[in-house]
């Protein structure tokens, strides 16, 4: 029972990470149909954002606490500067373009940023300071479930709640369902589509870039190329649970995470890969539009 | 007038060279030691070849000039096997119709493998610096066949025996199912199942470049391992032994030569401590070693090559054999080459009855205070 635990556990941790960047992509699909493939590297330049903020902020002392909630802010302020300048260089000139074309760009963009950060950083990997630290409370679990893995599981829910209240209940949540609903429409009843647009890019990057610091202070390293697996993973968790559904999105990364962890622990290691994408595969089979996404209504 | 010049010359310049060979034959049927030198010196592998003969040359001088082996001058014959083992077969049968009793060579696995049968008839005895496939020496098919490098299985035998030195009794292996990682966790499994003090408690792939580990780590540490052989690189190693620690594991964590990088120890920072990994002997401070690298600048002008070390100690090994022999008697420098220790840039070094250089490879590394130390 104790060992069942303990890979629940790790499998909440494992999903709720990938919960934390599906959320992008699925905002961003809900809005316009787009799979952002450069979401992963948004997530990339949150981790290193952070990185270089808290380096420079230990050098002079600040408490602990502190740090973690600088980094975190100016991660997350440099990320969406960065998802909003992607949506308007790479997105916005397509968007009356044929569905293939925003894709490639996407991942050109991908491309671009990984690359961008290989010169402009460096290709080693780094380590990532330990932000987080070991509550004492935890200490009498910490051979389960370690303090890390908790603030991630946390932390995904209060925002995965959060951005549901926002979208439910806000006037720009309302403006974002409308224009996923009917870009025209929403256009003629006076809502500015691309101001939505913008902000629906600068949320996403905004979680990428919290997901980024939490995650890197979990593993303790980072390095160009972490968004690249990171997001074909976190995508996969999008797919599952309905892409363009943000309970979806969560839900998707839990499974996932849990079918890993409990294939890891009670199969082998060597099979985790073929179990999640056996899963996604019977999932889409019976259930085409995920786990919680609604039936694909053809727009006209 | 010119012409009838030229064609002198020409046939002045041929005599000559004819003199010279029959002389040259001459004196080496009569009192020279023919040394064999096999390898690729031409083609895309020319690069592993060419040190080797380098260092031949560069030992075979200095033996000469006090006065060569056994009263004899060495006398060095190259062949080039282009590294492919059907050329191999050709020079090795070259080699020994030209009365060669000893070769170092050959530089590729695959050729040597070829090349040895022909050599194992003809009894001659066969050295190679660089040929690192296990079997060449483990199945045992060729007693003619030594090397000064460790075989590719030999980290693996490091760790593990390490590990029993260590006394731990449940291994879990785990690697990063790629070639490098895979192919050594396949030998450290082979070996613990070998040996009646240790068992594997697992065995698993993790997936490299993944977010988290945990539950792999919750599945050794339900496996009741007291040590982990993790074969792959450090970006995994560093995840790994960073949640076992989180974890609060104290699992021993021993690695290959892919994580003694300082790079692991950079990222895993404080959970590096007390991490063992295998890396190459290192060989700086023998001073042969520094002797043997300086004569190849002051030879060559440059830094030498690969498998540098390796061939110059086989060379002196194979020499010193013979010397202690006293004959190139296939017999007598079998038992001297397995009896007798020389002197080598790679240390003293002597073969055990496999063939394999005893003391040549891999030394254990632990981290201490943020550096790996050599374990003694």
């Amino acid at each position: 029972m104790d060992y069942f635990i303990e890979l629940f556990f790790s499998g909440l941790t494992r999903g709720s990470i990938y919960a934390l960047i599906a959320l992008g992509y699925t905002m961003v699909y809900g809005i316009i149909g787009l799979i952002n493939f450069a979401h992963g590297e948004i997530y990339m330049i949150g981790a290193f954002t952070a990185y270089i903020i808290a380096s420079v902020l230990s050098i002079y002392g600040f408490p602990a606490l502190s740090i973690i909630i600088l980094a975190g802010f100016a991660a997350a302020i440099w990320a969406s500067a960065y998802g909003y300048t992607v949506e308007k260089i790479a997105y916005k000139p397509l968007r009356h373009a044929p569905r293939l074309s925003p894709l490639i760009s996407a991942i050109g963009m991908s491309i671009f940023l990984q690359n961008y950060v290989l010169l402009a950083q460096t290709s080693d990997f780094l380590a990532f300071p330990e932000l987080i630290p070991d509550f004492d409370f935890m200490e009498p679990y910490a051979d389960k479930v370690g303090s890390t893995d908790m603030v991630i599981i946390v932390t995904t829910i209060v925002v995965m709640i959060a951005l549901t209240f926002f979208i439910k209940m806000t006037r720009i949540g309302k403006a974002m369902r409308a224009t996923s609903q009917d870009r025209t429409m929403a256009r003629l009843i006076g809502i500015n589509v691309d101001k939505v647009i913008s902000v629906t890019f600068v949320i996403g990057s905004a979680l990428a870039a919290i997901g980024g610091i939490l995650i890197a202070s979990h593993i303790g390293q980072i390095n160009f190329y972490i968004g690249f697996i990171a997001g074909i993973k976190a995508f996969t968790a999008a797919v599952l649970g309905g892409i363009g559904s943000i309970p979806g999105a969560v839900l998707g990364g839990f499974v996932l995470g849990l079918t890993e962890s409990f294939a890891t622990g009670y199969v082998s290691s060597d099979y985790e890969d073929v179990f999640a994408f056996s899963l996604l595969v019977l999932i889409l089979i019976f259930k085409p539009s995920g786990l919680l996404g609604r039936e694909e209504v053809e727009k006209v | 007038m010119k012409k009838s010049i030229n064609k002198t010359m020409v046939s002045t310049i041929m005599s000559t060279l004819l003199g010279l060979t029959f002389a040259a034959t001459g004196v080496a049927n009569a009192d020279t030691l023919k040394l064999g030198v096999a390898g690729p010196h031409s083609g895309d592998l020319a690069s592993y070849g060419i040190p080797t003969t380098k260092a031949a040359k560069l030992v075979v001088k200095q033996i000469n000039s006090k006065g060569g082996v056994n009263g004899k001058q060495v006398e060095l014959v190259i062949e080039d096997d282009v590294c492919k083992p059907e050329i191999a077969t050709n020079t090795a049968t070259k080699l020994a119709s030209e009365g060669v009793k000893l070769v170092i060579g050959h530089i590729c696995s695959g050729a040597t493998k070829a090349a040895l049968p022909i050599y194992k008839n003809a009894k001659i005895i066969v050295m190679s610096p660089s040929a690192t496939s296990p079997g060449l020496t483990q199945s045992g098919d060729y007693p003619n066949f030594y090397r000064t490098i460790a075989s590719d299985d030999a980290q693996a035998a490091k760790e593990v025996e390490f590990a029993v030195s260590l006394g731990l009794k449940k291994i879990a292996v785990i690697h990063d199912k790629g070639d490098y990682g895979k192919g050594l966790a396949e030998f450290a499994k082979k070996f613990i199942e070998a040996n009646d003090k240790v068992e594997v408690a697992l065995y698993e792939g993790v997936t490299p470049g993944a977010v988290d580990y945990s539950a792999v780590v919750q599945k050794i540490k339900r496996s009741g391992a007291d040590g982990v052989i993790f074969g792959g690189y450090h970006p995994e190693a560093s995840k790994i032994v960073t949640q076992m620690r989180k974890k609060r594991m104290k699992t021993v964590f021993i690695s290959d030569d892919g994580v003694k990088d300082d790079t692991f120890i950079k990222v895993a920072g404080k959970y590096a401590e007390g991490v063992y990994a295998t890396g190459p002997q290192d060989n700086s401070k023998n001073p042969l070693s520094k002797e043997a690298i300086e004569a190849h600048k002051k030879a060559y002008n440059k830094d030498p090559g690969a498998f540098y070390e390796n061939a110059y100690a086989a060379t002196l090994a194979i020499l010193a054999a013979v010397e202690e022999a006293g004959s190139t008697d296939y017999d007598a420098v079998t038992k001297a080459l397995h009896e007798h220790e020389t002197d080598t840039p790679l240390g003293k070094i002597k073969f055990d009855e496999k063939g394999d250089a005893i003391g040549v490879g891999f030394a254990m590394y632990q981290v201490k205070d943020g550096k790996y130390v050599e374990v003694k």
